[in-house]
């Protein structure tokens, strides 16, 4: 058989081997410094093990590696499957996957030995930054150039959020990363000051935007309608929901910067805009779970669904409490506490962690060429698991952060502060026992998954391919 | 033209283009395109492989 009647699974497979590796590596670091909020022993006294080098080794693994595989491989998987062509440039493709897994060796190396560029979500210096923009510029042409040979006139909107998030993530990257290099390992960002923190978190509420919204509704738009067996809610609607969710994103950023020197009206232009936000995230949740409409006894038997859906959940949960602690007098109360980080892992865990698991329990089979998970009894006690280790994090940061919000605002009547610092750290500790047991259950989630994957992988015949399907209704060859 | 001005009718501009875009896409044209572009995930499934020699 000709290669081009096959899809290319090959870095399909690869990808999503490498999101469940890089998905326990980087929940365990995460075990690891939520320990040490506890422990602060935990750090050995060593300066790589400390809690300042490990946070970022963390937010990078999860987001980046493990989030990152799973983008690379449900999109490479979606493109192929809604466009009936092979993947663009076999070798391209391989050359992402093996850059993409050289960035997060790098990342692994140079973080802890404190190598950093101290911008948050943005830490690796500039050789890694480089490095970073090849291989995106790489993804980019494989992706739209396996869109530009498809053999579908429609492309369909899984894509649509695939193309806004690659495109938009490398416009990011490259202007944020910006900077003069000194050494190896030092460089200088061209902005200075205010400046440099607005650019810094248009990056980074657009890293939030972009990667783990946009891409993450890419593998929504692909897998809830194939696993429920039926087409999306309205299609209508996720066209109005692509266009309003990318023109409102970019300019949400300086919620990040309330109350700081940034000129009031682009605090309030980002809070204005966090707020109508509202709008297309739910909408697109909407979507989602009323695509299932009519079948939800299947939530009964499909633990793969229940992932999904639950995921959405979390996704219209947490777009709605973004939106309330983007208004400045929440945001008051909220910044700079532990509600913050409850706020990300509502996101993190219970959107984008719960809908990559939902996808890749439904992708793997397929790429191996099984009729599914090894075992079915494993998804479901992994998202029982999951999601009782989620309500345990994300309830145990709330309340720790609105207490501490709550303990730094008091003031006694003589105008002097009623807790020091100290105390609200010490009042903190049972919600960080509570995290780390959420923690801990979410990792051990992670571990399940990872036996079955290996089970399921081990059982295939390893070199499965599947032949190109032919577009329903033939010869539907786009004009050009 | 004073920025003032200038913002609003930049605003308004977008609320039209806002309200554009749904009206094409609830449009009744629209509708076959989106009706068959929305069977795309469901047309192929490739759980246990098909066999490979059907297709010459």
């Amino acid at each position: 058989m000709d290669k081009s009647h096959s899809y290319n699974d090959v870095v399909v497979r690869q990808f999503s081997i490498m999101t469940v590796v890089w998905g326990v590596v980087g929940m365990l670091v995460g075990v690891i410094i939520a320990a040490q909020l506890m422990w602060p022993e935990l750090n050995f006294d060593l300066p790589w093990t400390t809690f300042s080098r490990l946070r970022p080794l963390h937010t990078n693994a999860v987001i980046f590696a493990f989030g990152g595989s799973a983008l690379f491989a449900a999109s490479y998987y979606v493109v192929q499957r809604t466009c009936h062509v092979r993947l663009y440039a076999d070798w391209l493709a391989a050359f992402t996957f093996w850059g993409w897994n050289l960035v997060i060796v790098l990342a692994a190396i140079t973080l802890p030995l404190g190598l950093t560029q101290g911008k948050e979500y943005a830490e690796l210096i500039w050789p890694i930054d480089v490095l970073i923009t090849v291989v995106w510029v790489a993804y980019g042409v494989v992706f739209f150039g396996t869109l530009a040979k498809r053999r579908v006139k429609h492309i369909y909107v899984a894509n649509w959020f695939f193309a806004a998030y690659i495109i938009t993530v490398a416009i990011l990257h490259v202007v944020n990363s910006l900077a003069i290099p000194v050494t190896l390992g030092l460089s200088y960002p061209i902005y200075a000051g205010i400046v440099d923190a607005m650019v810094q978190w248009w990056y980074g509420h657009n890293a939030v935007g972009f990667f783990l919204t946009a891409g993450f509704l890419g593998i929504m738009y692909y897998f809830v309608p194939k696993q429920a067996g039926r087409p999306v809610y309205s299609y209508r609607l996720s066209v109005v929901h692509f266009w309003a969710l990318i023109s409102t994103y970019m300019w949400a950023g300086p919620h990040h910067l309330h109350y700081t020197t940034l000129p009031d009206w682009a605090q309030s232009v980002g809070m204005v805009f966090s707020l109508v936000l509202l709008a297309p995230s739910w909408g697109g949740m909407i979507n989602g779970i009323m695509t299932l409409s009519g079948a939800w006894d299947k939530l009964r038997t499909d633990p793969v669904l229940k992932f999904l859906i639950v995921s959405l959940s979390f996704y219209g949960m947490s777009t709605f409490e973004g939106p309330m602690m983007s208004i400045k007098t929440v945001n008051a109360l909220s910044h700079y506490t532990d509600w913050t980080i409850g706020h990300v892992h509502s996101g993190a865990l219970g959107w984008v962690a719960m809908v990559t698991f939902g996808c890749m329990y439904a992708l793997i089979p397929r790429v191996y060429g099984r009729p599914g998970m090894y075992s079915t009894k494993a998804i479901d006690l992994h998202f029982w698991i999951a999601t009782i280790g989620i309500v345990l994090y994300v309830a145990s940061m709330w309340i720790a952060g609105v207490m501490q919000g709550l303990m730094w605002r008091a003031v006694n009547s003589d105008g002097t502060l009623t807790f020091t610092f100290i105390e609200s750290l010490k009042a903190t500790y049972p919600y960080y026992a509570a995290r780390l047991m959420g923690g801990v259950l979410f990792l051990s989630g992670a571990l399940i998954m990872a036996w079955n994957v290996w089970k399921t992988v081990a059982t295939s015949e390893r070199q499965v391919t599947q032949p190109v399907m032919d577009p329903a209704g033939g010869a539907q060859h786009h004009a050009t | 033209m004073d920025p003032g001005l200038l913002r609003g009718v930049f605003t308004v501009l977008m609320l039209v283009l806002f309200i554009g875009i749904c009206i094409w896409a609830w449009s009744s044209r629209q509708k076959p395109t989106f009706d068959a572009a929305a069977q795309l995930p469901l047309e192929s499934d490739d759980k246990p492989p098909p066999e490979p020699a059907d297709r010459s």
